[in-house]
């Protein structure tokens, strides 16, 4: 079964979606990044959506929870690289993933989470 | 029947044929009254359209008798098409577009009258077939005028629609999108779709809407600004709303529309200074500090 691969970069996971997402794989992407989160006790999660070219309301829920959930896990989410069709989409299916912290780019989104260490209720990036 | 009517057709085509010329100087001094715009044609170029109206005409219904829709009346239509199109762009209303075909039916009718004077039957046949040619030849003109109107302002509602919607870069990282005009679902996606691809152009952490061009603002509108706002929140950059003029956000308030999660500053240098502020930029006036310090 084809798994999308979580990569550890100090205290922070790094997720890059590279494939078409479908339900059961978002499913074990869930499964597999709290885990790893409790694991390694990562502080932050980039998930880079850059090459995510289709998403439905599930695989938006899907990134909602996962962002809820590590929180829970006391981990930062961000989701990095977001395309205009996507957030097009998605703003149109009225989901507006409010928990979420968004940035353009991973480079954007690594120096957010380094910077947010402190201001963690703030969902802003500045 | 079809041999009978095109016979009578083509003497409606002879009839034509003969009395050419003076049904021509007969038409020009029709139009010369009440329907010639002098100011917007000249004499001779009205002559000359006309002129190959009849000859046009005269072929044509000789060849196949009064049915329009035929083939050979092809030649025919584009010349009334192509009347039609300048005569719009000159600035003719479609009365008098129209009438240009009409005002041949007195002096057609005449030569009808004068040829066929021993045959009332065959006369009164004619004038139905010259009525019936006449008179759609002259809703085809008022056709072709009307869709030429329709296409102008098709291309003009498009061309405003791309001039109201630009991205302006302001600053390295800030984008601003001066709004003007009312905000409708067709627009708020064009809009959208430029915004969200010039932040991931130019890379801008921060995009400004001003909606100082911006009329009204209602419910249906304010959801459109908080898609746009949402959207670009999604991509990873933050939105400001800036222009809100007094007006509107009093409307704003009375019709309860929340704005909360949503920046808005009240000018658009309100906006840009914080924009500034948030992407790490400070400034500071040199020169007039430099003054200061002199004085004192």
């Amino acid at each position: 079964m084809e798994k999308i691969p979580i990569l550890r970069m100090g205290e922070f996971l790094l997720v890059t979606i590279q494939v078409d997402m479908h339900d059961r794989l978002a499913l074990a992407l869930q499964d597999d990044l709290t885990n790893r989160i409790s694991q390694t006790g990562a502080r932050g999660v980039l998930i880079d959506i850059s090459s995510l070219e289709i998403v439905d309301s599930f695989i938006g829920r899907m990134l909602g929870n996962i962002a809820a959930m590590s929180r829970v896990l006391d981990a930062r989410t961000v989701v990095v690289g977001m395309q205009p069709a996507v957030a097009i989409t998605l703003v149109e299916l009225g989901m507006s993933l409010a928990g979420v912290r968004t940035a353009l780019n991973v480079d954007a989104g690594m120096e957010l989470l380094r910077s947010s260490e402190d201001s963690f209720e703030d969902n802003r990036a500045w | 029947m079809a041999i009978i009517l095109n016979q009578k057709a083509s003497s409606l085509g002879s009839i034509l044929a003969q009395h050419k010329e003076e049904i021509l100087s007969e038409w020009l001094r029709e139009m010369g009254g009440a329907t010639r715009r002098s100011d917007l044609i000249k004499a001779s170029e009205l002559e000359s359209q006309c002129r190959r109206f009849i000859d046009l005409i005269a072929e044509a219904t000789a060849a196949a008798g009064v049915n329009v829709q035929s083939g050979t009346f092809d030649s025919m239509r584009d010349l009334l098409a192509d009347i039609s199109r300048s005569r719009a762009s000159q600035g003719f209303s479609s009365q008098e577009t129209a009438t240009f075909v009409f005002s041949m039916k007195r002096p057609l009718f005449g030569a009808i009258r004068e040829e066929m004077a021993k045959d009332l039957n065959g006369m009164a046949a004619e004038m139905w077939n010259a009525t019936e040619l006449l008179d759609s030849l002259g809703l085809y003109t008022t056709e072709v005028f009307l869709k030429v109107r329709e296409e102008t302002i098709r291309r003009q509602q498009e061309e405003m629609l791309e001039l109201s919607t630009p991205v302006v870069k302001l600053w390295d990282g800030i984008l601003a999108l001066p709004l003007i005009g009312t905000l409708d679902s067709a627009r708020t996606q064009i809009v959208m779709e430029s915004m969200l691809e010039s932040i991931v152009a130019t890379n801008s952490r921060v995009a400004i809407i001003d909606i100082t061009g911006v009329p009204t603002v209602d419910t249906v509108v304010a959801q459109h600004l908080l898609k746009t706002v949402t959207a670009a929140r999604l991509m990873g950059a933050d939105c400001i709303i800036s222009g809100v003029r007094p007006q509107i956000a009093q409307t704003i308030v009375h019709l309860g529309i929340n704005l909360l999660d949503v920046t808005t500053k009240a000018t658009l240098s309100d906006a840009f200074s914080l924009a500034l502020k948030k992407t790490g930029y400070t400034f500071t006036r040199v020169q007039k500090k430099e003054k200061l310090s002199e004085e004192q």
